[in-house]
């Protein structure tokens, strides 16, 4: 009936563990309580968890990503803490326990922190950006984020029913194997990446769409967005990619439910196939999660310095050249397979080529800002702090890149150095510029910059303090996910790591606080952005209200030239037509199908992992009968009547006039 | 701002030349071993290059934020400047130099340090032959076979000073990575195949080995002692393990799979506890042992390269027993 699921596989033994759920239980019941005592479930569910509205599915994607994000780092400092203690004595966590919180580190800062931030972003800005009034295919998008989500709470169940992988983020062969990992973590992890890497795909499916078919008239190619360039490049690699994603851990999954032996030790198996697969994947992975961080910075630092983006079309190129270079890279993660020289200069000069159109990125924004009117906001600061951060982990890689270099410095802390450098340093530094930069439009309030730049501060030096450590130990033969150790040199450089992480502790706590401040303040005057412009800035998203209403434009903008808001601004034009007449629009209805689907699917993986067929087939079945009841659904779509549309604009018109009379 | 950029000058300059200077003692900074000076060289040549185009951004990047700060008026203001092709010329070009430079390097080092390449024998002793070490990756511990010397050690390896030591690599569990940092390079070992490794030490002396590729939860025990020592020493070291009484014979022999196999069964039950593995002596070591290990999953074709000459070898009958 259950499967291989009984009584024994509920760790009530670890007293970390059931800390863990008796204050996730606490959170939870709070939660619950508030929302029930003060009426919201139809709210909630009615206008959130069943929305098809790209903001608010954006919006959703972020929330997701923060929560991971806090279990994820939660994750780091225990890793810190048991490697600052572990000198010469077990510390605190077993092997089991500690190679569990590494493997689930990696995968929820990758695919849920990270991939569902940048989602969230591609669904809050690219529509409102390109002038569209959703995305081409808005039942799918809400499909995509309860995907992810399913993933994310097979990730988190696995804390309190069974254990997580203890094979590392990528679950290299054989250790993932049966014979060497016979428990359930692996098959959590299968389950959890495969899932949320469909929504993923659904995603770039989405967004390539929109992008290609709602642009606003006007808005050719060359005159889109960097950002939006950028979560095109993204889609493209994503849709290139993942597919090998897919295949690789399907292979996985085939050897350890099906007996197969693609990658074992016996039978002709080869664990170098699935390193090839998964880094084919692997490496333009970590371009795809970068490179909207870029479009981040391209849109924010020409906003702040009060002049257009020094060389746009340069920065398209850049990005196009970094997709496709990041396609031919990939033996960079495995020099050390015993490959012939040659192969490995190949691949190693590839990598290094990545270099140039990156610190071309890096040039332009430097030009941007250069004979530009700076305004120090939070948004700045990270990408100030970025541009200093990321070229030193340019640097890094690029002595990872020359083969020979990496011989020596390979897998070990000076890697984790390097990818922390860049992760942190490229891919955070930039969406938390982003998050900074678009909360008003988001949310309505302008985010505390105070605490947003005391934040930067906490992070900027908390990650030298905890990584420039371990550059050192990378460079004193230390290799990384060490449970204990008995070199004393290390000591040291370990336990400065751990006040490195604390450090950013503090500014994770800043963090948490700017959001709640914010909310808490939301209404309260000098807080709310009134105009939905308070940046003066330069793209179609500003022309909107803040929240821009559910239909985003009421007349689609007509494009005239880049930066096509400012230009309206400069010559006077109406972005908003408010002189002509309103016409009814059409949106489209909500929908519960995305959500329970998704939720069927998180059911689906809980079942495969447990051997549970019966309920993993009705799982199945009923997420195919919820498909096909969706497509033969007629009445998909609601009006918006001219009448109210007019109301909702004039109102914002008003705004706009009050803020201006004072 | 003001106050706070000489601050932030002052740490990444401190904290570079932290890593420049300091690196005098870590022991990527100091080897022991030809390969390793090869790779510090590099790794030395490829930063200073490198630096000297993130030192300049880094500083004009302070410079512009602060020199184009909304409150300096005096500064030029360019609105609507957004494109100039010199600089566009120059900020590709400038990277591609510094690219095509290192490129150059990266294709001259991956022939000279291909850890398949084999070692000359040094000038100062122009006679001495390599030393060949067959190397096993066992959960959670290294097993070294020296087939000239028909003997065997797990956990501790020696080799004379100034000679070339040619390894021959495989798994017979889990992947795992061969280093020895002081020496240089490592190589991945895994089963079924073998990976090949040259190094040579140039100094006397106890050096780190250890694991550098997860390998489930002994991992973290998965270290041995590389001892470089002078021809004197080292004879003395194959003699002190020759007259060890134990014996492994074949892959199929009880000692081989005892220790095979109990390390798993030790690290499962001790969990959690740190463990010190002594070194162990084989005195003697069946012929073909590590063929028949690599041969065991590949229908005993032992002869598997992941590159160079693949010509698989005939099978190797599995049930032979040749230990004396």
């Amino acid at each position: 009936m259950l499967g291989i699921l009984s009584l024994k596989d509920i760790p009530y033994n670890v007293p970390i563990l059931v800390g863990t759920f008796v204050g996730v239980a606490i959170i939870g019941l709070a939660v619950l309580f508030a929302i029930t005592y003060y009426g919201k479930w139809t709210v909630l569910f009615k206008n959130w968890l069943f929305s098809v509205d790209h903001k608010r599915i954006g919006i959703m994607y972020i929330v997701l990503a923060l929560v991971m994000l806090f279990r994820g780092f939660c994750d780091a400092l225990m890793m810190r803490t048991q490697q600052a203690i572990a000198f010469d004595s077990p510390g605190y966590l077993p092997p089991h326990h500690y190679d569990q919180i590494f493997t689930a580190h990696g995968t929820i800062m990758i695919f849920f922190m990270a991939m569902a931030f940048m989602q969230g972003l591609f669904n809050l800005i690219v529509p409102l950006q390109i002038g569209a009034r959703d995305v081409a295919f808005p039942f799918l998008n809400s499909l995509s984020f309860w995907l992810t989500t399913a993933g994310a709470i097979l990730v988190n169940i696995s804390l309190f029913i069974g254990e997580f992988s203890t094979a590392g983020w990528l679950a290299y062969p054989p250790v993932s194997e049966l014979q060497f990992s016979p428990g359930v973590g692996v098959d959590y992890y299968i389950w959890a990446v495969q899932i949320s890497g469909i929504g993923t795909v659904l995603t770039a499916v989405n967004f390539m769409t929109t992008m290609c078919k709602m642009r606003a008239p006007g808005m050719t190619w060359m005159r889109l967005p960097v950002f939006c360039w950028t979560v095109f490049a993204a889609c493209i690699m994503i849709y290139t990619t993942f597919p090998a994603l897919t295949v690789s851990i399907a292979e996985l999954t085939l050897d350890r439910y099906l007996g197969m032996h693609f990658f074992t030790n016996e039978l002709g198996g080869n664990v170098m196939l699935y390193l090839n697969l998964i880094w084919a994947w692997g490496h333009p992975e970590v371009y795809i999660l970068v490179i909207p961080a870029f479009g981040c910075f391209s849109e924010l630092v020409p906003v702040f310095c009060k002049k257009p983006l020094f060389g746009y079309a340069t920065m398209v190129y850049a990005t196009l050249t970094i997709t496709v270079l990041s396609l031919l890279v990939w033996v960079h993660h495995f020099f050390t397979m015993g490959a012939g020289a040659n192969v490995n200069s190949f691949f190693g000069i590839m990598t290094m080529i990545i270099a140039i159109p990156t610190g071309v990125k890096i040039f332009n924004w430097l030009f941007t800002m250069y004979r530009g009117r700076i305004e120090f906001t939070a948004p700045m600061y990270w990408t100030i702090g970025f541009m200093i951060v990321f070229v030193i982990g340019g640097m890094t890689g690029v002595m990872l890149a020359i083969p020979a270099s990496d011989f020596v410095l390979h897998n070990s802390e000076f890697l984790i150095a390097h990818f922390h450098n860049t992760i942190i340093g490229g891919v955070y530094f930039g969406y938390i510029a982003g998050m900074n930069f678009w909360a008003p439009k988001v949310t309505g309030f302008k985010m505390s910059q105070g605490l947003g730049k005391a934040a930067f501060w906490f992070w900027f030096f908390g990650f030298f303090l905890s990584f420039v450590p371990l550059y050192i130990t990378g460079f004193d033969g230390m290799v990384r996910r060490l449970n204990h150790y008995d070199n004393p040199d290390w000591h040291f450089w370990l336990i400065i790591a751990c006040v490195g992480a604390f450090c950013i502790l503090c500014g994770v706590v800043c963090q948490l606080t700017q959001i709640f401040l914010g909310i808490w303040n939301m209404d309260k005057p000098g807080h709310k952005d009134i105009t939905g412009d308070p940046w003066d800035g330069r793209t179609l998203e500003w022309s909107t209200s803040s929240p821009a209403p559910i239909y985003n434009f009421a007349h689609i903008p007509v494009v005239h030239a880049r930066d096509a808001f400012a230009y309206d601004k400069e010559h006077g034009i109406d972005t908003r037509r408010t002189s002509e007449p309103y016409q009814d629009i059409i949106m489209p209805k909500n929908t519960s199908a995305g959500f329970f689907i998704g939720m069927l699917s998180f059911v689906f993986g809980f079942a495969a992992v447990w051997h549970i067929w019966w309920l993993a087939i009705v799982a199945g079945i009923l997420m195919l009968l919820i498909v096909i009841g969706y497509s033969f659904k007629e009445d998909k779509e609601f009006v918006i009547p001219a009448a109210e549309v007019e109301r909702i604009e004039k109102e914002h018109s008003r705004n706009i006039m009050t803020q201006v009379a004072e | 701002m003001k106050k706070i950029l000489p601050k932030i000058t002052l740490s990444v300059v401190g904290l570079a030349s932290t890593l420049m200077l300091g690196g005098c003692n870590l022991v990527i900074m100091d080897p022991k071993g030809t390969v390793g000076q090869g790779e510090k060289q590099l790794i030395i040549m490829s930063v200073i290059a490198m630096l000297c185009i993130v030192i300049p951004v880094i500083i004009a990047t302070l410079f512009v934020a602060y020199r184009y700060r909304r409150s300096n008026t005096n500064a030029t203001y360019a609105p609507k400047w957004d494109f100039s092709t010199t600089i566009e010329i120059l900020v590709w070009g400038i990277p591609m130099c510094l690219i095509a430079f290192l490129a150059y390097h990266t294709y001259v080092s991956s022939h000279e340090l291909d850890p398949y390449k084999p070692i000359a024998a040094p000038a100062d002793n122009p006679n001495a032959k390599p030393i060949n070490v067959q190397v096993v990756a066992l959960n959670w511990k290294w097993l070294f076979i020296y087939p000239d010397y028909g003997i065997a050690t797990v956990n501790e390896m020696a080799m004379p000073v100034n000679t070339p030591v040619a390894f021959r690599l495989t798994s017979d569990a889990t992947m795992n990575s061969f280093w020895i940092p002081q020496l240089g390079s490592q190589v991945y070992v895994m089963a079924g195949m073998q990976t090949q490794l040259h190094l040579m030490s140039t100094s006397t002396g106890t050096f780190r080995g250890l694991s550098n590729n997860y390998s489930g939860s002994g991992y973290s025990e998965m270290k041995f002692k590389a001892i470089s020592t002078d021809q004197k020493g080292f004879d003395e070291w194959v003699e002190k393990v020759k007259a060890s009484s134990k014996q492994l014979d074949s892959k199929d022999s009880e000692v081989y799979k005892h220790l095979r196999e109990d390390q798993m069964e030790y690290a499962k039950t001790h969990e959690g506890n740190v463990l010190h593995q002594e070194p162990i002596y084989y005195g003697t070591v069946g012929h073909h042992l590590f063929d028949d290990i690599v041969g065991q999953y590949n229908d005993g074709h032992f002869n598997v390269h992941n590159h160079g000459n693949s010509s698989a070898a005939p099978a190797q009958s599995n049930d032979m027993h040749s230990g004396e």
